[in-house]
């Protein structure tokens, strides 16, 4: 049995609380990939990190790409979207296609 | 030119040939699942997509609700409502198997079955818009769940694809032609070794006659017949 994590500053994550997600507070990167790292080890399935806090610790993040669980999914946070939830995906076209096909035709 | 060396024997010729029949047949069947993985691929990024469009703008409505809750309760009030959550979900991942990526799938359970468990706090204390965040953050949950499970599923297609892609590619541009060099390298030098065997069994025959018969000698004493009678 898997439990879900949300990471990212207290103003973007304490709702989730509400929801019965376990919310982890982090603000800078550093911090963030040591917790995401054991956060990973402590069987947790669905780890939503908020997408400003994301973008500090891109390294991490990315280990866990072509790994099975945890799925590590960014989710726009308090202070607003960033794009770098749709970068991800765009990413992925990127990888699979060569080159990106889809969302610069439908933008 | 090929790049190795291959031994111009029979035996290795018949190797090289049942090498390129199978990498031929491995490269159609990649190329199949390539094509397939594709197609999948993009369907499953358009739905990505528009999930994660659909989850973000509902996170923001979330936020923009948190935003008016706090701004009529203290933040203290706000921790102490969220301090104890009553419910709680767990996750049962299960892998699917398809075109050997393993695309997870979850399910969530919560703990308790009420839906009304989200609010767990007393209701005389909290102004509305907590409640309306709150419900607002568990409308969106399925599809945060989905876009979990989609997104997770495009990453590890994309990283199927980038390698099966190359698979083909060095079957297609490398493995073949260089089987097929090797092959036509033997068989050009097996054509030679045989035409100059056969030559060189035509010359001692020659010879062989000429030993037995002395054809040369006799056409010159004949020669020097002819001259005589003029």
């Amino acid at each position: 049995m898997y439990k879900i994590a949300v990471m990212g500053d207290w103003d973007s994550i304490y709702g989730f609380a509400a929801l019965g997600l376990t919310p982890v507070v982090v603000t800078d990167g550093k911090q963030g990939t040591k917790k995401l790292q054991s956060l990973a080890e402590l069987g947790y399935g669905i780890i939503y990190i908020t997408e400003a806090l994301a973008a500090e610790m891109t390294k991490a993040i990315d280990a866990y790409r072509d790994q099975g669980l945890p799925a590590v999914i960014l989710i726009p946070g308090v202070t607003g979207n960033t794009g770098w939830g749709l970068r991800a995906v765009r990413q992925s076209i990127e990888r699979a296609v060569g080159s990106n096909i889809l969302l610069e035709s439908e933008s | 030119m090929s790049a190795k060396h291959v031994n111009p024997t029979r035996m290795e010729l018949t190797r090289q040939k049942r090498k390129l029949v199978t990498a031929m047949r491995g490269h159609k069947l990649l190329k199949d699942k390539r094509d397939e993985l594709m197609r999948q691929f993009l369907s499953l990024v358009r739905e990505n997509k528009a999930l994660r469009e659909r989850v973000e703008a509902g996170i923001h409505r979330a936020h923009q609700g948190f935003l008016l809750a706090r701004a009529g309760m203290s933040d203290e009030e706000i921790r102490l409502a969220l301090l104890a959550p009553k419910q709680e979900i767990f996750l049962q991942a299960e892998t699917k198997n398809f075109m050997n990526v393993a695309v997870p799938s979850f399910h969530m359970t919560t703990r308790t079955s009420d839906p009304n468990d989200i609010y767990a706090y007393g209701l005389a204390f909290t102004s509305a818009d907590l409640d309306q965040a709150v419900g607002a953050l568990a409308e969106i949950l399925p599809d945060l769940l989905r876009l979990a499970e989609i997104e997770k599923a495009c990453q590890q297609m994309a990283a199927e694809i980038e390698k099966t892609r190359r698979r083909v590619n060095a079957l297609e541009h490398v493995v073949i032609p260089e089987t097929q060099q090797n092959i036509r390298f033997i068989k050009m030098k097996l054509d030679e070794n045989e035409r100059s065997a056969q030559t060189r069994l035509m010359k001692v025959k020659d010879q062989m006659l000429e030993n037995a018969h002395h054809y040369q000698q006799r056409s010159e004493e004949k020669t020097a017949l002819a001259m005589q009678e003029e």
